[in-house]
Order: C-alpha cells, then sequence, then structure tokens
C-alpha cells in the first residue's frame, strides 16, 4: 500500500504540545516565570563552587550588587564576584545565545534537529577563533569578530548544501552538518598542530566548552549581544512561524523570505560566534532547550524564541556548576555536561523523526 | 483585477510559459487546463510574483506587480496550493490564522487581533472545519488539511484566488463541496478566481472561463463550451473524446473514449 503524504506526515509529529492558541498573556506569563527562575539560579548557583562560601553573607552581598562586603572577607568577595559571578553570567549569556540561535534555525530550516553543533556552524566559529589567536594573538576583539565570520561562512555552507526542493529534509540536513563539521574539525586538528605542547592542552579543553577564562572585555559584549540578539530574533518570531510551514507558503502569505533570511543567519552566527569566542563550543543546548520549550509551551516562535533564551541561559548556568563542583577542585568541560545530556536526547529525537 | 500580458517565463535555456495572456475579473472563476509539463503551475506562480517572468507583465488593480511590496500581495492575492510538509505541531486554527499575517499591524512581530480570530472563525465554519480547529493539522486527513489551506486562503479576504490544483486530495463530494465554495466567495465578495486542475469536467461546471495550455502555450481561450471541444481537446491531450450536454447542468461534459470504443473522425 502506497504511502500518502497526510500518512507521512502523521508520522513525522516529534511533540505534543500544548493546544491552546499562544497569547500575548501566555508569552508574558511563561518569561516571568522564567526569568525569574534564572535570577533564582544565578543567585543560587553563585553560592556553590569548591570554595565554601558563607551563605548568608553571600546573599547579602549579593543583594546589595556588591556595594556592601557584609561578613565576607576580602577573599571571600573576590571570589563571589570577580570569579563566580562573571562566569555565572557568562553561562547565561552563552546558553541564551545558543539556544535562540537552535530554535531559530530550527523554524528557518524547518527541521527540529537543525542546531549549531550539530551543523558545525559551531566548529566554524571555533576555527575562526582559532585563526584569531594564531594570527592575531595580541588584539583580544579578532576573537568574536573572526568567531562571527566563521559562524556566518559555516552557516551557509550548510545552507547551500542542506537544499533541496522541499527545504531541508532532516536526512539532508544531517548529511550537510555532517560534512561540514567533519571537514572543520580537520581543520581545527589541522592548525592545533601549529601550537606548541602546553598551548594544546588548555586549546582542547576550551574546544570542548570552558567557561572559565573569558577576559574582563567580552563578557560585556557577549551579555549585550545575547540580549539584542534574541530580541531581534524574537521580532521576527511571526515571520518564522509562517516560514516554519514551507518558504512558498510563507512567501504567497505575505512574508518578505529573503530578508528574514538573511536577517536570522546574520543574527544567529553573530550569536554562535560570541558564544564560541568566549567559551569554546558547548554542545546540544540549541537542541535540547528548544526542544523542550516547545514540548511545553507549543510551536508558536513568539514563546518559543523568548522562552529558549531563558532557558539556555539556565541549562548551562546549571550545566556549568555541574562541571564546575562534581570533581572539584577539578572541573569538566562544560560542553561535556551539555552532550551527556544533549546526545541521548538527539538519539530519541532521530528515531521519532 | 489580476491581468497577465504575454508573459514569458523561462527556465535556463527551457521555455516553461510562451505569451500567454490572461484576465481575472471579480466575480469570475477561470480554470487552466492542460497535460502535464503544459505550464500551468509556473504560470500561476508568477501571478503572485512567486516567480519572476522573463517578459510580459503582471498588472494588480492596473499597476505592475512589481511595484506592491511583499505584504500588500498578500492582502491581495492568496494561493492554495499543495502543502509542503509539516514539521512541527500546529494547530488548525493557528494554521489558518497565518492566513491573517498580512493584515498584521506591525512588520512581523504583533498578536493576532479579536477581529482576526472572527475571519478565521468564520472560514472555518465555511469550510466545515469548525469543529476541528483545536486539532493539530497532523492529525487531519489529505482532504481535511486541504480545506484547511483553503480556510488559510479565504482568511486572508483576498480580492484575488489562485488555485493549484485544489481538488486534488479531495473525495468526490468535497471536490465539488470546495469549488461551490470559492464560487460562494467569488459572487457574494467579487473576487475573481483561477482553479489549475487536471478534472476537466469540474472545470466545465464551475468555470467562467477556460484556458487550454499545452507546451507553455495558449492553444484557446474562452467559455468552457467553446473551449472543451473534441477538437481542441485532441490537440492539447492527444485523446479522443466525447463532448455532450450534461443533463442536468448543460455544461460540457467530457468523456474519453478508449480504443476498443474508437468513434469514427
Amino acid at each position: 500500500m502506497t504511502r500518502t503524504k497526510a500518512d507521512q506526515s502523521r508520522q513525522n509529529v516529534v511533540y505534543v504540545p500544548s493546544r491552546n492558541r499562544t497569547t500575548f498573556r501566555k508569552t508574558l506569563l511563561a518569561c516571568a516565570i522564567l526569568s525569574t527562575g534564572l535570577l533564582a539560579a544565578v543567585v543560587l548557583t553563585s553560592l556553590v563552587g569548591s570554595e565554601r562560601l558563607p551563605a548568608g553573607a553571600s546573599l547579602c552581598a549579593l543583594l546589595s550588587f556588591g556595594r556592601a562586603q557584609c561578613a565576607l572577607t576580602t577573599d571571600q568577595f573576590d571570589i563571589l564576584f570577580q570569579i563566580r559571578l562573571p562566569r555565572i553570567l557568562l553561562a547565561a549569556a552563552v546558553g541564551g545565545s545558543l539556544a535562540t540561535a537552535g530554535a531559530s534555525y530550527q523554524a528557518l530550516l524547518r527541521n527540529p534537529l537543525a542546531e549549531p553543533y550539530l551543523l558545525g556552524i559551531s566548529n566554524g566559529a571555533a576555527v575562526g577563533t582559532m585563526v584569531a589567536l594564531v594570527f592575531f594573538g595580541a588584539n583580544e576583539w579578532s576573537r568574536p569578530l573572526l568567531a562571527f565570520v566563521g559562524a556566518l561562512l559555516a552557516t551557509l555552507a550548510v545552507y547551500r548544501l542542506a537544499r533541496g526542493r522541499a527545504g531541508a529534509t532532516p536526512e539532508r540536513l544531517v548529511l550537510a552538518g555532517v560534512i561540514v563539521t567533519t571537514f572543520l574539525s580537520s581543520v581545527i586538528v589541522f592548525v592545533t598542530t601549529l601550537m606548541d605542547a602546553t598551548r594544546i592542552r588548555s586549546f582542547t579543553f576550551w574546544l570542548l566548552g570552558d567557561l572559565s577564562g573569558t577576559s574582563k572585555n567580552l563578557l560585556p559584549v557577549a551579555i549585550v549581544i545575547a540580549v539584542a540578539g534574541a530580541i531581534v530574533l524574537a521580532a521576527n518570531a511571526r515571520s518564522l512561524n509562517l516560514l516554519m510551514l514551507g518558504e512558498r507558503d510563507a512567501f504567497d502569505l505575505g512574508v518578505e523570505v529573503g530578508r528574514v533570511r538573511i536577517i536570522v543567519f546574520l543574527v544567529a552566527s553573530l550569536l554562535v560566534g560570541s558564544s564560541v569566542a568566549a567559551s569554546g563550543s558547548v554542545g546540544y543546548v540549541g537542541l535540547v532547550v528548544p526542544h523542550l520549550a516547545r514540548l511545553s509551551l507549543g510551536s508558536d516562535n513568539r514563546i518559543t524564541i523568548p522562552a529558549a533564551a531563558f532557558g539556555g541561559a539556565l541549562f548551562v548556568i546549571v550545566a556549568d556548576t555541574v562541571a564546575r563542583t562534581v570533581i572539584a577542585p577539578r572541573e569538566l568541560p562544560v560542553g561535556a555536561i551539555t552532550a551527556l545530556i544533549g546526545a541521548p536526547l538527539f538519539i530519541y529525537l532521530l528515531k521519532r523523526t | 483585477m489580476l491581468e497577465a500580458h504575454d508573459l514569458t517565463i523561462r527556465y535556463g535555456q527551457r521555455t516553461a510559459v510562451a505569451n500567454v495572456s490572461l484576465t481575472l475579473r471579480p466575480g469570475e472563476i477561470s480554470a487552466i487546463i492542460g497535460p502535464n509539463g503544459a505550464g500551468k503551475s509556473t504560470f500561476l506562480q508568477s501571478l503572485n510574483g512567486q516567480i519572476k517572468p522573463a517578459s510580459g507583465s503582471v498588472l494588480l488593480d492596473g499597476r505592475s506587480l512589481e511595484k506592491f511590496n511583499r505584504r500588500t500581495i498578500g492582502r491581495r492575492i492568496a494561493v492554495v496550493a499543495q502543502e509542503a510538509e509539516l514539521r512541527f505541531p500546529i494547530t488548525v486554527l493557528e494554521f489558518v490564522l497565518g492566513g491573517r499575517f498580512a493584515w498584521a499591524a506591525n512588520a512581523s512581530w504583533g498578536w493576532e487581533t479579536a477581529h482576526d480570530i472572527e475571519v478565521a472563525d468564520e472560514v472555518l465554519r465555511d469550510t466545515e472545519l469548525a469543529y476541528l480547529s483545536g486539532r493539530l493539522m497532523n492529525e487531519l486527513s489529505g482532504g481535511e488539511r486541504q480545506r484547511a489551506v483553503l480556510a488559510r486562503a479565504l482568511a486572508t479576504e483576498a480580492a484575488v484566488l489562485l488555485l493549484d490544483e485544489p481538488t486534488a486530495n479531495l473525495d468526490l463530494s468535497h471536490q465539488s463541496t470546495l469549488l461551490a465554495l470559492v464560487r460562494k466567495r467569488c459572487e457574494q465578495s467579487h473576487v475573481a478566481a483561477l482553479v489549475v486542475t487536471h478534472d476537466i469536467n469540474l472545470a466545465a461546471q464551475f468555470a467562467d472561463n477556460v484556458l487550454l495550455m499545452k507546451d507553455g502555450k495558449t492553444i484557446s481561450i474562452g467559455k468552457p463550451q467553446e473551449v472543451l471541444t473534441p477538437n481542441l481537446l485532441r490537440i492539447v491531450f492527444d485523446v479522443t473524446v466525447l463532448v455532450d450536454a450534461h443533463p442536468i447542468t448543460g455544461v460540457p461534459r467530457i468523456t474519453p473514449v478508449h480504443d476498443a470504443h474508437r468513434l469514427s473522425q
């Protein structure tokens, strides 16, 4: 018996979403809850770490935004505000950036499996960062800039490779991602051999996702890009809703397809580039978080993108807290934790598609 | 009103449509009939700007289509095409509300207004999908989904409807109800409709104007009685047909004649 298109589509349902229409009120409520959770996570995880800090005094200092030292010693205060908090904020920026970028790629490429890491876009950004380190080492702004360029080129490569008449089918997209990822991985290996032994070790660690080493200047940049990028992508959410149904449908219904595509590619590449430049390749965030957002809130991008932003921030904060405490005083790369959670989920999604 | 003047569309070296003209008038249904590869769908896609013609012009209410921006075109022209594969879950109501995008006050953010919901509810009633509005599109049958696509096009309140093989997946009862609905919309709201279809009899029944195409060229254009003749249909389809008047409706009724019952030429 031949399967009709209707039968085939019935098999492609990956999520069980809520049945109600997404409204402004619902979105506002979801954002309020998630942002509160994020704030709580920032505060609570800053109390956790290899150095024990007194909870009450730390809370007091945090609530005063660092103006009062409360009962903390100078060393403790420095650990809290110079080491932990910046790292947690970076984790939030990286997580939010990667999750919103992932959600947008999925909408644009019409594929729930599209994800910056799996598509090789993170690798593109990593190559860009490496080129910056090797050739422009002194200038630290060269890293996010070249990471952005690397991410953009990788995005274009995947898009061109995966594009068929029906948009990027799961198979074509995964294939395109594999091609781009493996090619860029070999480039990374090649460039690594140009480094000396001591740098290789720390670089490899960084490549797996390392939130510990960011400079003072890059953190505000990462946060600004994360917030601005999320806002721009959310502003295109309604167009993305229609693009998710098909480029032809979206065009017929009045979406400026070309313009939205360019905006999403540029902004998503910027988000991935700034995240990778700051902290290496943290994988699977753009897969796990949007998936969970859609599962609980529906596939309307007007709610999914903001939810992914907050959820991604939460996810990486928690993952990084695990990474830096589970074998304290040593650390695991945060990418290892996100992969441990994300890879099984990816397999599960692939089986259901 | 939508007019196509002398449209020629090329894919590389191949000419898909050659010098075809057609005028879609408010209140009328036009049909394009032709074999596979005749250029019917290509022609339809050039009418809302999806495909750019190599030469010729498309005029919307007297002005060249190129002068309009996408959103304005989205409000004036709606397309009912074969639905692409849905990979994200979406309810029927959300799907149909997509038709209100072109009316959004804001370019791409913004939420549906109460009026948008009213329009969507009304078209869902008209297409007999109201009871399915909360269901996922993926749970519907092929025919129900096609009706949802029509509902979405009707929700745009466009003055021109372009339908590309709208009855392809529909059972017999829904084929006529869908086109009857299009006819009602045309008459009540002065909408101009164009239907590309393989079903000659359906076209004969519902169309005011028929364009016969073959190999990208216009073979004939006019009323169904004038165009759907055995001679012209043999030229276009390479098949012998018998054309008589439908005993009840009086419209041309086309029956293909196969080898065993060949009529004398």
